[in-house]
């Protein structure tokens, strides 16, 4: 991309290591990852209509101004332009219902952008990811907004789903009904849900473009997502189906594969360390699976990784890499 | 102010030491409790009558206490008030009982008040003893009621149990739930932080100013 920048500039520098860098910023990682979720993002438009792209773009602009004013305010330096407010209000946007009153994202966006990121001393120093503490606060808060899945307006034309159906898939199979959409809709995304959630399929194509950007490892989403199918596939819950088929309607519904792509490997609040990232996403899969069957909600992806966002410290210390020739591992 | 005077003890149980929000004493009711401003109140109250009373006492006999079996005596002096605060609010506030519940009773393992006999009502003397406990005790009610205040009007939409949200406003419930206690309290105490430091922040920037030029000077 850079090349000749990168050979003239770079290559030659009289410094400690590293000596080769990639001409990666904070910006230009913040700017794929929205790349990556367009696609979603704009299925979920067309399929909840104008109010979903409402709802995006004032959580958007409103994390981006809570960010602004509080720099400003704190006279702090302005680092607006990282883009890291506006993936924050998309992703908070992505994990809300279409039908949610158009206050709600502003709240959501203040919360993530004042509370959890601002307050623990801003980019990168955040323990929890802000967009996913944002939702939880909003759930807890205003539950009969955040759990109102009527805002389908379009349906691609395939699949089987009736356009009436007002349960989630993920409420259906919590109260033991067999659910009335297929997989292929699920996979597609013609389903009720958060506005962000609903499209597996192209969840997954953005997942890959971050997997081959290498903006994101594999560790946590394969291990996040694999923990989560060997679970559901050895203990199904999903009533009147197959083994197989109720461990795929598990995978393909509710925010699993939004949270296990992009929100549980946000840079900020996962472990730095390989394996520790393994642990991470092994963790995030387990809790899932325990919040979702034990739960009083129906779905726990969120609650997951906040849980094990909490417990970074823990991991990365736990599995601290041993310098070479050091002595042994967890020597005194 | 006279070091020591009525006022100067005030201001420091009700501010400076305050022991919600300076010493971190007594967060168990301060977080339970905080949901309706008639709780705090209620408690606030009750905490500090037992304060006066049981640092009035503790004062007057703190040459017979022996030092080896101290603790035990206060808590013994303490759990007599508590119980008879309790029997009086069951008597003739019932439903503020009621709502008080457990933590009542727990007045009697409150840090706040052990803390005031040991630290000040087993060395002083007796009046002085039970200022320190009315200011203690009115910090710690002042400290309950803008918690309560801020919980009860954002995490419920009333105050003192009548509603104010006109229906313009929805009130956030988790703000009421213990997660909003810890945000809220946390929130509070940097605010009285920045506060109590704002005299000293501006001693230090000024001094810090004064000595650049001089510092910029040695780094050359």
């Amino acid at each position: 991309m850079q090349d000749n920048n990168f050979n003239e500039m770079n290559l030659l520098t009289a410094a400690p290591s590293p000596h080769i860098k990639r001409p990666a910023s904070i910006r230009s990682s913040m700017v794929e990852v929205i790349i990556a979720l367009m696609p979603a993002a704009i299925f979920g438009c067309y399929i909840f209509g104008w109010r979903a792209l409402a709802v995006l773009l004032i959580s958007t602009a409103s994390a981006m101004l809570f960010e602004f004013l509080y720099q400003r305010l704190m006279k702090k330096p302005i680092l607006i332009k990282d883009g890291s407010a506006a993936l924050t209000g998309l992703l908070l946007g992505m994990n809300l219902p279409s039908s949610v009153p158009l206050w709600l994202p502003v709240i959501g966006s203040a919360f993530a952008i004042l509370v959890v990121k601002q307050l623990f001393g801003g980019m990168g120093r955040n323990f929890l990811n802000p967009a996913l503490a944002a939702r939880a606060f909003l759930l807890f808060s205003w539950p009969a907004h955040m759990s109102n899945y009527t805002g389908m307006v379009n349906k691609i034309p395939i699949g089987e789903t009736d356009i009436t159906a007002s349960a989630t898939v993920l409420s259906q199979i919590k109260e033991g009904v067999t659910p009335n959409a297929s997989l292929l809709d699920l996979f597609i995304g013609n389903c009720d849900g958060v506005i962000g959630e609903i499209s597996a399929a192209l969840l997954i194509l953005g997942g890959i473009y971050l997997l081959a950007r290498g903006i994101i490892g594999w560790q946590i989403p394969v291990t996040y997502i694999g923990t989560c199918a060997v679970m559901f596939f050895a203990f199904p819950q999903v009533a009147g189906v197959g083994r197989v088929d109720a461990m795929l309607y598990e995978l393909l519904t509710g925010g699993l594969m939004l949270g296990a792509i992009y929100m549980a490997t946000d840079y900020v609040t996962c472990p730095i360390t390989k394996w520790g990232r393994v642990i991470f996403g092994v963790g995030c899969g387990l809790l899932t699976f325990f919040f979702r069957v034990f739960g009083a909600n129906a779905e726990g992806v969120s609650f997951a990784i906040l849980i094990m966002n909490s417990l970074v410290w823990y991991i990365d210390f736990a599995t601290k890499p041993r310098i070479f020739g050091g002595g042994k591992r967890h020597a005194s | 102010m006279k070091k020591n005077g009525f006022l100067f003890q005030m201001k420091k149980g009700i501010l400076d030491e305050n022991p919600v929000l300076v010493q971190l004493l007594g967060m168990c009711p301060t977080l339970a409790l905080t949901t309706q401003v008639s709780n705090a109140i209620g408690m606030g109250l009750a905490a500090t009558v037992v304060l006066i009373c049981s640092n009035l006492l503790i004062s007057l006999l703190r040459h017979i206490i022996p030092k080896q079996v101290r603790i035990a005596a206060f808590i013994v002096i303490i759990s007599g008030f508590v119980t008879a605060v309790e029997l009086l609010m069951k008597a003739y506030l019932f439903e503020l009982y009621q709502s008080l519940g457990i933590f009542l009773s727990l007045i009697v393992v409150n840090c706040i008040i052990l803390a005031r006999a040991e630290a000040y009502a087993s060395k002083n003397k007796p009046l002085p003893s039970a200022v320190d406990g009315l200011a203690s005790g009115l910090g710690f009610t002042f400290a309950l009621i803008i918690m309560a205040v801020v919980r009860e009007v954002l995490g419920s939409g009333t105050i003192l149990g009548y509603d104010i949200t006109f229906g313009v406003f929805e009130p956030a419930m988790m703000i009421a739930q213990p997660a909003g206690a810890f945000i809220t309290l946390g929130m509070i105490i940097a605010v009285v932080q920045k506060i109590k430091n704002r005299s000293s922040d501006k001693e230090r920037h000024e001094r810090l100013v004064k000595a650049e030029p001089k510092r910029r000077e040695e780094v050359k």
